[in-house]
């Protein structure tokens, strides 16, 4: 019993510490975004594709496994999300061709479709946050997370038309559909991962009731100790 | 069904194997928590084994591919995302059970005479196993993938003399890239798998030679009953196959718990940046391996470059991992078990324990002077504890072993 307590303490103590090495000093705001919340998913994705699919592409993600996933129709798809002239079947590619943002931004806009898993929900959120004027950038824009990012602020319309939780509530909806993205089997792993969890329990009970069962004569049958 | 029996054991011995190995293979009776990870090292094997037959089927082992193929398993192919979860997962469980494994060996001298050469298959094991992760690990192609191999292939050009032809020859080209991944591809799902099954054979063909050791320490076979059954054991079927069912469900639900809750461990199992597909032209700011290869790394950058070279640093690396061999016989000590051992034995383990966990935090952290000290000072702590063990273990009072096993 005391080996399992120092044994406890030792797997607490390896990984409560989170010994990531921050790449930035900046402190990031918490996204509070929730993936079961498929309309806040539904408003991200026409986020996306309204403000940031014109130069970023999301390559690993097609349109009509979105509508599959967040229980869109072919139309609702069609409507919401597609560019004109592309496929409901198609990868999600970028509008902006590499010619163009090469001379706009000085280079290809990076695909997003993993953000979420190599920079964090969190980087997103304050990212699409920290925006804030400086005349010295050719956007006339610097951001707070991502010193001299080359991205100008693209969501500033929508800042400015709103209230400042309802600009907050828009960014969380474009992380968390990034989140969605970067890891579509998050929307059913949770879930299964509870009847597994559930499952196992009930094992857990059976088989330790059949080592008792068996175990009772190593102490007074045939077993003991002579 | 008896017909059937011999039918078989006339041409194979069926029977005989159940029986020498499962039915009437006699066991200590009083193994405790520490006496789990054995069976599970093995059902970690089978799930890596499995899991890695079905990615097998879906990842392409080329430069431009390799990075979307993984993602086209964790996104396209049916429930693709929860048997890579699995294989990422079960590569870092298996080093958590074969530590603790390990450590078990430690602390009851399972090494020691007549088990030496138990021990010694199993360090071959270890370090198998360490090639066989770092090689999986390579696969996905990301940017820790290319820049860790990068960092661990390169110390091979450090050799004296040979160095650079040596780097040439594993790669297979001038630097990381198409040729190294096919090759590492290759060893990861052939040759290595392989190796680790004969190996786990032969580790267990010669446990069940000598029979297992116990928490005290003792030889049950000193004691044996008039039918020439040890008197302190009991047969491995059913009572410890069933003791180890429900080690199994426990590990299983904390295996799950990481598999469907935190498949990533907030970058211990699988790192942030690789995610990032490899890219040759930008380092990452901190390239470290996977935790599991951590302690050996931090003795790597401990030993500072001596006449221009990084190969002394190369060579501590090495024997730290090969000192392990030399173990049974640097212990001098008369008793097994830590329960009858004396106190300087069990403060230099405890010094030991922490050397390696710190060591392995080190090799995590970017290096700074105050990091650079510490894993000088736990390298030689590391060191000491082999170097020193026959003087630490031939002083001191061990306490008096019972005759019979104790508890239970």
């Amino acid at each position: 019993m005391k080996n399992i307590k120092i044994f406890t303490a030792f797997i607490l103590v390896l990984f409560g510490a989170n010994v990531i090495a921050a790449s930035s000093n900046v402190k990031l705001e918490s996204a509070n975004t929730d993936i079961s919340d498929y309309d806040s998913l539904k408003r991200g994705a026409k986020h996306f594709m309204n403000y940031c699919s014109g130069c970023h592409s999301i390559e690993l993600m097609r349109y009509n496994r979105i509508g599959q996933d967040l229980g869109m129709s072919e139309d609702e798809v069609v409507s919401d999300l597609l560019y004109a002239g592309s496929k409901p079947g198609e990868k999600m590619k970028s509008a902006i061709s590499t010619s163009a943002s090469t001379k706009w931004f000085g280079g290809t806009p990076p695909d997003l479709s993993l953000t979420s898993r190599s920079r964090g929900v969190d980087w997103i959120y304050s990212y699409l946050k920290g925006f804030y004027p400086d005349a010295k950038r050719t956007f006339g824009v610097n951001n707070h997370v991502l010193a001299n990012a080359s991205m100008p602020d693209v969501l500033w319309s929508l800042r400015q038309s709103k209230s400042a939780e309802a600009f907050d509530q828009d960014v969380r909806d474009i992380t968390n559909f990034l989140d969605y993205v970067g890891e579509p089997a998050k929307l059913v792993r949770v879930d299964l991962g509870i009847k597994v969890m559930l499952f196992l329990a009930v094992l857990l009970v059976l088989s330790y009731l059949l080592k008792k069962e068996y175990w009772k004569d190593v102490k007074y049958g045939k077993w003991k100790a002579k | 069904m008896d017909n059937n029996k011999n039918w078989i054991d006339q041409r194979f011995p069926l029977t005989k194997v159940w029986n020498e190995h499962l039915a009437e293979y006699y066991t200590p009776r009083n193994f405790n928590f520490w006496y789990f990870f054995g069976s599970l090292a093995i059902l970690v094997l089978v799930i890596q084994l499995i899991t890695g037959i079905f990615l097998t089927m879906h990842f392409k082992p080329e430069a431009g591919l390799a990075f979307d193929s993984v993602e086209y398993i964790m996104r396209d192919v049916d429930w693709g995302w929860l048997i890579r979860y699995m294989h990422s997962t079960g590569a870092s469980a298996f080093f958590v059970v074969v530590y603790l494994h390990m450590y078990r060996a430690l602390i009851y001298g399972s090494y020691k005479a007549p088990r030496e050469l138990i021990w010694i298959i199993g360090m071959v094991i270890y370090i198998a196993l360490m090639a066989e992760a770092f090689m999986g690990y390579v696969l996905p192609w990301g940017q820790m993938s290319y820049w860790g191999a990068q960092v661990i292939i390169s110390l091979f050009g450090s050799v004296p003399v040979i160095g650079p032809d040596l780097l040439v020859w594993i790669l297979g080209d001038y630097a990381v890239g198409d040729a190294a991944l096919n090759r590492f591809f290759s060893l990861h799902v052939i040759a290595m798998p392989l190796i680790l099954v004969v190996l786990v054979f032969l580790h267990i063909v010669a446990l069940h030679t000598v029979g297992s050791n116990n928490p005290d320490g003792i030889e049950i076979k000193k004691n044996k009953d008039k039918n020439g059954i040890p008197k302190d054991g009991i047969p491995f079927h059913p009572y410890y196959s069933v003791k180890d069912i429900v080690g199994v469900v426990v590990f299983l639900m904390i295996f799950s718990a990481v598999i469907f809750f935190a498949p990533a461990l907030n970058g211990y199992f699988l790192e942030h940046a690789n995610f990032v597909e490899a890219n040759p032209l930008k380092t990452p700011e901190h390239i470290a391996p996977l935790w599991y290869l951590t302690p050996f790394y931090s003795v790597l950058r401990a030993i500072p470059p001596m006449f221009g070279s990084q190969f002394p640093g190369v060579l501590a690396m090495f024997a730290a991992l090969l000192i392990f061999f030399a173990l049974p016989w640097l212990d001098r000590s008369k008793v097994k078990s830590i329960r009858y051992r004396s106190l300087p034995y069990k403060i230099a383990l405890g010094i030991f324990v922490v050397s390696f966990v710190w060591l392995g935090y080190l090799g995590m952290q970017p290096v700074t002077p105050m990091n650079a000290f510490l894993a000088r000072v736990f390298t030689a702590t590391y060191f000491g504890f082999f170097i020193l063990m026959p003087w630490f273990t031939s002083i001191g009072q061990t306490k008096p072993v019972p005759e019979r096993l104790t508890g239970v």
